[in-house]
């Protein structure tokens, strides 16, 4: 995303001019953008005019709309940005308070202002806010390139493209392959079948090209990692090679680019182990995503030991941020980013307090992990918020099922 | 009216008049009425003199754009043509206004009545220039359903009928000039009222008389609310005159109209009708079925000559197809011939039939509704299993580290009972000797994927049947590799007992106890195997060193205990599968004296019968769908975890809720007509696509299905540290992705009485009711055992609340 403009008041109310590049910069217009903002767009409006003979004409215009958010919608497979809400603007075709959903483009430049009304009912640029932006900005353009994922076992393959701040699953395959069987050959040909079919898939969803003549030979492949259980993966890998030498030669560029390693099982959630594994660290050294899976095996490490240096959920955070023990030397407050994305006004304005406070006041460390990666995961299931402790607290007796 | 100067006077300007005496503004009106005054004045001045109603004069001076003159030589004309067709027609004078319902009558061309008295496929010359095919009109009633005459009327037509019946009383007081007056309809239009050709409109005034749902809409019922509309007879329409002579004049007219004396009471009708009513297409194609109403050939009507007894049909008679049809009679015939017991009314097996024992009684015929029919044998699959004279079965699972010998050992059982013949045995040798494998032979004969061979791993379950004197054995052979612990988990759940095997040689058995001696062991008893046949593999290795098998056999035992084996239900044996000793046959190795134990063989016969739940509704859980054969393109297999199944069944698969039909079956390989609970089957399907079958799903009954859910609590046994988090679900070859959504709280293990509410993490040992989500529906349902994993290692197992 390339910031354009940037108008942010010291009070925290101010415009911003974005320019997203890639498809994942919509995800952080998702995260940026918030109910109650004022969002200009260009937009294509069908505008339908009654003549006074009474028939009627539609045409597509081209607008530029400028409307208060009222709803987000976002898709992760197609990074699409749906936004809904009232036109507060005037022009020619529209009317002020008609509903209107602005669909972000690539490329197009929107401009996204937050404004702190006089009784603070808005929460303006917030230090959260300005961090995220920070982030969508790549200001450096050291962004790394992302890696391909593909998880199977057998009969089953998901792949998944893990960029910087989400991690995608593109397809999943799902196939029944026969079990072993007294005298059959059933296995064999239905894993081939199955290999086939999800090297079809990988090619497609990479848009790699397999040709060998085409001009876009060049291009950097990104890292392709093959993962499962037993020996599922590198069948796989030693298929891909038999295909390259025999039927599609095209395929020898993606063989540098494979790597393979061990998972638990086909599933998504054994992405973190992926993740995990050496020779993807190598790979991926020191990208946000790879940090992020540290940081929750550290905290369920802590857990695990039963120190009482680590708890999770939000009252209990809230309760060792209260006893000051989210604070310098150790202390870490992990928060999944979707307790930012709330509805709320109250909700956000909450946990954006508890974050600065830690930040601000205890001096503790403060880390914010996207959702839609494989550590956020874990961390939602915890209520999306846990954190390291400098010393051990005892946990309150919450023997009142408050919940 | 003169605002609107449109002259396409379209059927629904009824609602036009309608909508201008209330808009009409007074200066309109008063114009109006000048100019109306002045028609009339000249109508009746003029020569001859002519009377026409204010409502006429009106129509025409609003056609006429207020034009005097044009509109007074427009009635004075048109009087003069009623005139002479009221002369024609010499209606009687005295004809009573028709009572509603009025006769319904077809007012278009009907092929029906043109060719009525014509034989067939010779019709005059002189007629064949005259078929003009009418559009077709929508006839009263519903279409189709209702009769015409006497038959129900929908509640707009009754509506309609109520309404025009009150007119019809009230019209003849309030009309000033009752019978020659003209419909208001006919006059306005300004389009031909040439005497020859009546317009389509006039058509549909006449049609709309006697039919009170006219097809144009909406205008269609005010203008049958209108009093001179459609009450009064006029002199145009012969409606009266059915039974007169003058029908073939009629019919020669371009306007043939067909209609019907209702008014006539029905013993006029001396003969009886022997046409056939047209069929609902004729009729909806041809118009109102009508019956014989004009002047017919009187063969048709004859008692004595019917034309269709030519064919040699009765079809005076109704034919209702009650009776079996020609073809059914001539199969029916040639079944009987071959002696099959058809009966015609196809049974269907749902349910097993209790107390039903008679075989021959039972051979039924069985219809499937498409492609595939199979017949049951309608057993009484319980009886027959308590009939049957089978050998005692039991299933096994061979457990253990990888490497522990589990295949090798369970080669040599097989090799040994004669389940697998020397030259196989002798062909496994070279082969694994020729990729440098030789100490693998025995254990090809279980790892039959090319991949296990190459890589001297069992990847997957492998069963196999073995038979001693007095029990049949199926052993499930399961792979050690941690990472094929799912595909453990399945074979131990078809497991009645388990063998683990643990090798003895110095470090392996130290690295497996850590590994997944533990875990399996751990696995199998929370998946309810209560008894455990300790093989201590690889003993020639130590020398068959005693205390080298002690020490084993007092950590296992200890562990086991912990574990939840009864003591009496754990045993041991040493042994050496390569060797083959104390499998089924002592050992003659003098260092190994010192035992005098069971051998293997005689330890597993010491097993207990296993009961299963026989009477509980069916339960299987697919292991494997794969094609068998040529003869049967779609099978599954697996084990049936409760209830009973027999050739001809109906099956559900869930979680697709795809239907099936057990074609045949194989119980331990062998064909057989039914299969109980605990058998482990084969049954060859059909009627499904292969689509539905996963591995994991449920096969069960239509009646009684097992439901999919997609959260459940469960009480656990923690095996490591639990918190929300993401976990593996598997129960037998189900294996779906899932998290702990919640920790309800830690349970006492001795009574089940909760500990802690909402802990935020328990440890291992710890028995948990956690609350456990999943993304898709999975067949699961109370008391079942379930398997939670993470990251490659078991965290918990326990029963399904």
């Amino acid at each position: 995303m390339r910031c354009i403009k940037n108008k942010i008041e010291h009070n925290g109310s101010g415009a911003v001019t974005l320019c997203p590049e890639e498809p994942e910069d919509m995800w952080h217009a998702y995260n940026l953008i918030r109910p109650d903002d004022i969002l200009r767009a260009s937009a294509i409006r069908r505008v339908t005019t009654v003549q006074d003979t009474g028939s009627t004409s539609s045409a597509r215009v081209h607008l530029n709309l400028v409307i208060r958010v009222k709803n987000l919608d976002f898709d992760p497979q197609s990074s699409q940005l749906h936004v809904s809400g009232q036109i507060i603007n005037e022009t020619p075709h529209t009317k002020i308070g008609q509903f209107h959903t602005l669909d972000l483009e690539l490329n197009r430049n929107f401009t996204l202002e937050k404004e702190i009304g006089a009784g603070g009912e808005g929460v303006g640029w917030d230090s959260i806010a300005i961090e995220s932006l920070k982030d969508a900005v790549d200001e450096g353009g050291k962004r790394r390139a992302e890696a391909v994922a593909v998880v199977m076992q057998e009969g089953l393959a998901h792949i998944c493209f893990i960029g910087q701040f989400q991690t995608i699953l593109k397809q999943k395959i799902e196939m029944s392959v026969p079990r072993k069987r007294q005298g059959g050959g059933d296995h064999d040909k239905g894993m081939n079948k199955f290999f086939k079919v999800t090297l079809e898939t990988l090619i497609r969803q990479m848009e790699f090209n397999t040709s060998l003549t085409s001009g876009a030979n060049n291009e950097a492949v990104r890292p392709v990692l093959l993962a499962s259980p037993g020996f599922v993966a590198s069948g796989f890998q030693k298929y891909i090679q038999s295909e390259a030498s025999t039927t599609t030669p095209g395929l020898k560029r993606l063989l540098p680019s494979l790597v393979v390693v061990h998972s638990a099982s086909g599933y998504t959630n054994s992405l973190s182990e992926v993740l995990q594994s050496p020779a993807v660290k190598r790979l991926l050294a020191d990208t946000k995503y790879a940090r992020e899976t540290k940081l929750m095996d550290d905290f369920l490490e802590q857990l695990r030991k039963e120190t009482n240096k680590a708890t999770y959920g939000p009252r209990e955070v809230e309760d060792a941020v209260e006893q000051g023990a989210v604070g310098r030397g150790g202390g870490v407050l992990i928060v999944s980013n979707r307790l930012f994305r709330s509805q709320d006004v109250a909700e956000r304005k909450r946990w954006v307090a508890l974050v600065d406070r830690v930040r601000d006041v205890e001096g503790g460390d403060v880390r914010i992990l996207s959702s839609d990666h494989e550590s956020g995961k874990r961390l939602e299931g915890l209520g999306g918020i846990a954190a390291l402790l400098t010393f051990p607290v005892i946990e309150p007796d919450l023997d009142s099922d408050a919940e | 009216m003169s605002r609107h100067r449109i002259k396409d006077v379209d059927y629904d300007d009824d609602d036009f008049y309608d909508d201008d005496d209330e808009l009409a503004d007074p200066e309109e009106q008063e114009f109006l009425q000048q100019c109306t005054t002045a028609v009339l004045q000249q109508l009746r001045a003029g020569q001859p003199s002519v009377t026409a109603t204010k409502e006429e004069v009106q129509d025409a001076l609003w056609h006429y754009y207020n034009d005097i003159d044009k509109s007074v030589n427009y009635l004075r004309g048109k009087r003069e043509k009623e005139a002479a067709k009221l002369q024609k027609s010499k209606i009687q004078p005295g004809l009573p206004v028709p009572a509603y319902p009025a006769p319904p009558s077809t007012a278009h061309f009907s092929a029906a009545d043109f060719f009525r008295d014509c034989p067939w496929l010779n019709i005059p010359s002189h007629r064949k220039s005259e078929i003009l095919i009418e559009p077709l009109y929508p006839r009263l009633g519903l279409l189709g359903g209702a009769p015409e005459n006497g038959g129900k009327l929908s509640k707009l037509a009754a509506l309609a009928a109520a309404r025009k019946k009150k007119e019809g009383e009230k019209a003849p007081s309030l009309s000033e000039t009752p019978t020659p007056s003209t419909p208001k309809l006919e006059q306005p239009t300004p389009l031909d009222h040439s005497g020859t050709s009546r317009s389509l409109r006039d058509r549909l005034a006449a049609s709309g008389r006697s039919t009170p749902k006219a097809p144009e809409g909406p205008g269609s019922l005010r203008r049958l609310a209108t009093p001179s509309a459609s009450s009064h007879p006029i002199p145009k329409r012969p409606e009266a005159e059915t039974k007169r002579p003058s029908v073939p004049e009629l019919s020669g007219s371009m306007q043939r109209v067909v209609l019907e004396a209702k008014e006539e009471p029905e013993p006029q009708q001396t003969m009886p009708t022997i046409r056939a009513s047209p069929s609902t297409f004729a009729s909806t194609i041809v118009g109102a079925a009508t019956g014989p109403t004009a002047a017919e050939p009187s063969h048709l009507h004859s008692t004595s000559s019917d034309l269709l007894r030519i064919y040699g049909q009765d079809h005076a008679e109704p034919f209702d197809f009650a009776a079996p049809s020609p073809d059914d009679v001539v199969l029916n015939a040639q079944n009987a011939a071959k002696g099959m017991k058809s009966k015609s009314a196809a049974t269907k097996s749902a349910a097993v039939k209790k107390g039903q024992s008679d075989l021959a009684d039972g051979v039924k015929e069985l219809s499937v509704e498409d492609k595939v029919t199979v017949k049951s044998k309608n057993l009484d699959v319980i009886s027959e299993y308590k009939k049957s004279t089978r050998k005692r079965s039991a299933n096994f699972v061979v457990i253990g580290h990888v490497d522990a010998g589990k295949s090798t050992l369970m080669g040599r059982l097989l090799a040994d009972q004669g389940a697998i013949d020397q030259r196989t045995l002798d062909r496994y040798r070279r082969e694994a000797e020729k990729i440098g494998k030789g100490s693998f032979a025995l254990a090809w004969v279980l790892d039959q994927g090319s991949e296990e061979r190459a890589r001297g791993v069992t990847i997957d379950i492998a069963t196999n049947q073995f038979e001693t004197d007095k029990t049949a054995f199926t052993i499930v052979d399961a792979p050690g590799h941690r990472d094929f612990v799912p595909n453990m988990i399945a074979g131990a759940s078809q497991a009645d007992f388990a063998v683990l095997v643990i090798d003895s040689s110095v470090g392996s058995f130290e690295s497996g106890l850590k590994g997944q001696t533990k875990e399996h062991a751990l696995l199998v008893r929370s998946m309810g195997v209560q008894k455990i046949v300790v093989a201590v593999n690889k003993m020639d290795t130590v020398q068959w060193d005693r205390e080298r098998f002690e020490e084993i056999e007092q950590q296992i035992s200890a562990f086991l205990t912990t574990a939840g084996f009864q003591d009496s239900n754990i045993s041991f044996v040493p042994c050496s599968g390569v060797l083959g000793d104390n499998i089924s046959r002592r050992t003659n190795d003098p260092h190994a004296s010192w035992y005098k134990g069971h051998t293997l063989i005689e330890e597993l016969e010491t097993s207990e019968p296993y009961t299963h739940a026989l009477e509980k509704p069916l339960r299987m859980t697919i292991g494997d769908v794969f094609r068998g054969g040529v003869q049967s393109p779609l099978s599954i297999s697996g084990r049936i975890d409760a209830g009973s199944l027999q050739m001809g069944d109906h099956i559900l698969i869930m979680p697709s809720g795809e239907t099936a039909t057990v074609r045949s079956l194989e119980v331990d390989s062998q064909p057989s007509d039914w299969a109980v609970a605990g058998q482990n089957v084969v049954l060859n399907i059909a009627n499904i696509d292969p689509i539905h079958l996963r591995s994991g799903d449920v096969v069960c009954r239509p009646s009684s299905p097992i439901p999919t859910i997609t959260s459940f609590t469960a009480k656990v046994l923690a095996f490591e540290h639990l918190m929300p988090m993401q976990v593996d679900v598997h129960r037998g070859r189900l294996h779906v992705p899932g998290r702990i959504s919640k920790l309800v709280a830690s349970l006492d293990k001795a009574s089940g009485a909760a500990i802690k509410k909402r802990p935020k993490i328990v440890g291992p040992g710890v028995v948990v009711r956690v609350v456990v989500e999943m993304d898709q529906a999975v067949p699961l349902e109370a008391p079942t055992r379930v398997v939670l994993r993470a990251g490659g290692s078991t965290v918990a197992a326990g029963l399904l609340e």
